[in-house]
């Protein structure tokens, strides 16, 4: 069973989600998984009368992404999370917390993201 | 507040909600999960409890013929109780009692249980029935 | 006027679970609260990778202290579905049963700290003592008192006998006499009122636009509750979401109130209907595929992204709580409010911290 979802890439991300707000649906999150060695995939989440839309983009690791977070406030948390977790970077963050959301902030400048083998390099 | 003047003042009259506890303590309930304990007899010592566990907190050494469990790490889930094909595992109905310090509960098999004794896995356990307690919980 | 930077917890006396929020303050009035996290998270994700799909139902139960129960159906729905188990009905009926108890224990949970955060204290001692008859009939039914255990994949692992199940009913029609007097002080009293009306209004499109959920979404007037997606037996369940339409504080509490009494009704329904019959299926094989599946719990929708790969350990498993969805709107509301109305606001969003950091 594979989930249905829609086609997405990282220039028509900003556009596809800026037209789904217009539609009327609502945020519900971004889930972030390893696939191999160099990609992860990123499926963003959206919810109207119950029915959910998944949307469907895989990036390199390490890349730096548009944040969604000034369309939708609400996804400022889970890409927060994401930068965290798999080391995906997002720009123009409402809210950056700088890869410490879980972290303390006096940690060692590399960190290794737990969820991929693969380390980012904190300023 | 007038609402709540009715209510404190029936709990003044009614009996308390609380037990002085050290003094009386509530007995277990038939099915609560308390702590773990393998009656060794009938043990066959097959590891499937030790496997199934979730936080691995069971060891079975069977050269030395010990069972031994961590109830400091144990989550009381009783899976090792469902699982167990000889029915030889239980939880106790009173929890645990604190400690100073985390010791491991460590059983020695005497001698293997008698062959016509042992289920073998791919049977179905029988499961005792349980004994229904009616209402008298408290 | 000077700006002074306030901290809000990790420690304070109305948190029960570690939060920090800086808040900037102007002459009492707060004007920006920057939320922190990081004193809870436990990595519960990741060990996905070590322990087997069965042992995971464990794991995600240990996510959240006071929903476990619904952690575990949410994951075990989704694990049915990708392995085509047809769970018996009365054992959907039974999780209700479960679900429904965790709700009721929850919001009493909930409503006690609320009147404890605007210092109504014997409204917050006597909501802990209704509550501690749903405990008991937890401890007596699964075994334990907050996490039951009592989900696996393909049905429950207990059983509810013919007396047990008249002694909840019993249990149950206290619960909502003793919930019945504290109606007219939880929903009519005056100090309750002055602390809570028209305090962290959340407006209808504000909580929809910032992705608000549960209690929360419903006192800003939007009927969206996830059990209206008829999983397990609530297709056969009569069910309506609560709604208030003011969106403050007062509203989330109402909400909770009402919904407690509407849970009771539940239970009642699924006793009545519970049929004969398994409690469970036994299952073989592996998990295939990936399934995002959605539940209501007392704070909100949760929803959980499954991938598996037909081995015992699943490739991903993702968890957005309902708190992790009500922390923007909780950031939204504060600015504005007034600094002594802090405690009350964040408390009213039900915030469970170990939820969100997982």
């Amino acid at each position: 069973m594979i989930l249905d979802t829609l086609h997405l890439t990282k220039e028509t991300l900003r556009e596809e989600v800026e037209k789904m707000k217009s539609k009327g649906y609502r945020f519900v999150t971004i889930t972030c998984l390893e696939i191999d060695e160099d990609f992860v995939e990123l499926l963003y989440h959206f919810d109207k009368d119950l029915e959910l839309i998944h949307y469907r983009m895989q990036v390199a690791k390490g890349t730096t992404m548009p944040s969604v977070s000034t369309i939708f406030f609400a996804a400022f948390l889970v890409e927060n999370e994401i930068y965290d977790q798999f080391g995906i970077k997002f720009d123009d963050l409402v809210l950056d917390f700088g890869g410490t959301l879980y972290l303390d902030e006096d940690e060692e400048e590399v960190t290794s993201t737990p969820f991929c083998r693969y380390s980012v390099k904190r300023k | 507040m007038p609402g709540m003047i009715k209510n404190v003042l029936k709990n003044f009259i009614s009996k308390s909600a609380t037990r002085p506890y050290p003094i009386e303590v509530r007995p277990g309930f038939k099915d609560a999960r308390g702590e773990l304990t393998n009656q060794m007899s009938k043990c066959t010592l097959c590891t499937l409890c030790a496997k199934k566990c979730p936080t691995q907190c069971i060891t079975v050494l069977r050269k030395e013929l010990t069972w031994e469990v961590d109830p400091f790490t144990c989550v009381y889930c009783g899976i090792c109780v469902d699982v167990c094909p000889q029915n030889c595992l239980s939880h106790s109905t009173e929890h645990k009692k604190p400690a100073r310090t985390k010791t491991k509960l460590i059983l020695k098999q005497e001698k293997p249980p008698a062959p016509e004794e042992i289920i073998k896995t791919d049977e179905k356990p029988v499961v005792p029935e349980k004994i229904d307690p009616g209402h008298d919980y408290h | 006027m000077s700006k002074t930077i306030i901290p809000f917890g990790p420690q304070h006396p109305v948190l029960p679970e570690p939060i920090h929020v800086s808040l900037t303050v102007e002459d009492e009035i707060v004007t920006e609260a920057v939320p922190a996290f990081g004193y809870v998270h436990r990595g519960l994700e990741k060990l996905a990778e070590k322990k087997d799909f069965n042992q995971m139902i464990q794991v995600v139960e240990r996510v959240c202290g006071i929903c476990s129960m619904i952690h575990a159906m949410c994951y075990c729905e989704g694990l049915e579905t990708l392995m085509n188990v047809e769970v018996p009905r009365r054992a959907k009926l039974l999780r209700v049963i479960w679900s429904e108890l965790h709700r009721i224990h929850s919001h009493l949970l909930w409503l006690g700290l609320y009147a404890d955060a605007f210092g109504f204290e014997s409204v917050f001692m006597q909501f802990w003592k209704i509550r501690e008859r749903i405990m008991d009939i937890n401890e007596a039914t699964a075994g334990n008192r907050v996490i039951v255990s009592v989900n696996q994949v393909g049905g429950v692992r207990r059983d509810l006998s013919p007396s047990q199940l008249k002694w909840i009913l019993d249990e149950i029609t206290v619960v909502e006499k003793e919930m019945k007097s504290m109606e007219s002080t939880m929903l009519n009293d005056y100090t309750v009122k002055k602390r809570t009306v028209g305090i962290g209004v959340l407006t209808r499109e504000m909580a929809y636009e910032l992705g608000a959920s549960g209690p929360v979404l419903r006192a800003s007037g939007i009927a969206q509750d996830m059990r209206q997606l008829k999983y397990e037996a609530f297709d056969e369940l009569d069910f309506e979401p609560v709604v208030e339409q003011d969106g403050d504080c007062y509203a989330r509490g109402v909400i909770r109130f009402r919904e407690t009494m509407q849970s009771i009704d539940i239970v009642r329904q699924a006793i009545s209907r519970l049929p004969q019959g398994d409690t469970f299926v036994k299952v073989k094989g592996k998990p295939e595929g990936e399934i995002v599946t959605r539940v209501e719990q007392p704070r909100g929708e949760c929803l959980y992204y499954i991938k598996a790969n037909k081995t015992k350990f699943l490739d991903r498993l993702r968890i957005r709580t309902p708190t992790f969805a009500n922390i923007p709107p909780l950031a939204a509301m504060l600015p504005g409010i007034e600094l002594a109305d802090v405690p009350v606001v964040i408390l009213s969003i039900d915030p469970c911290i170990s939820c969100t950091e997982r």
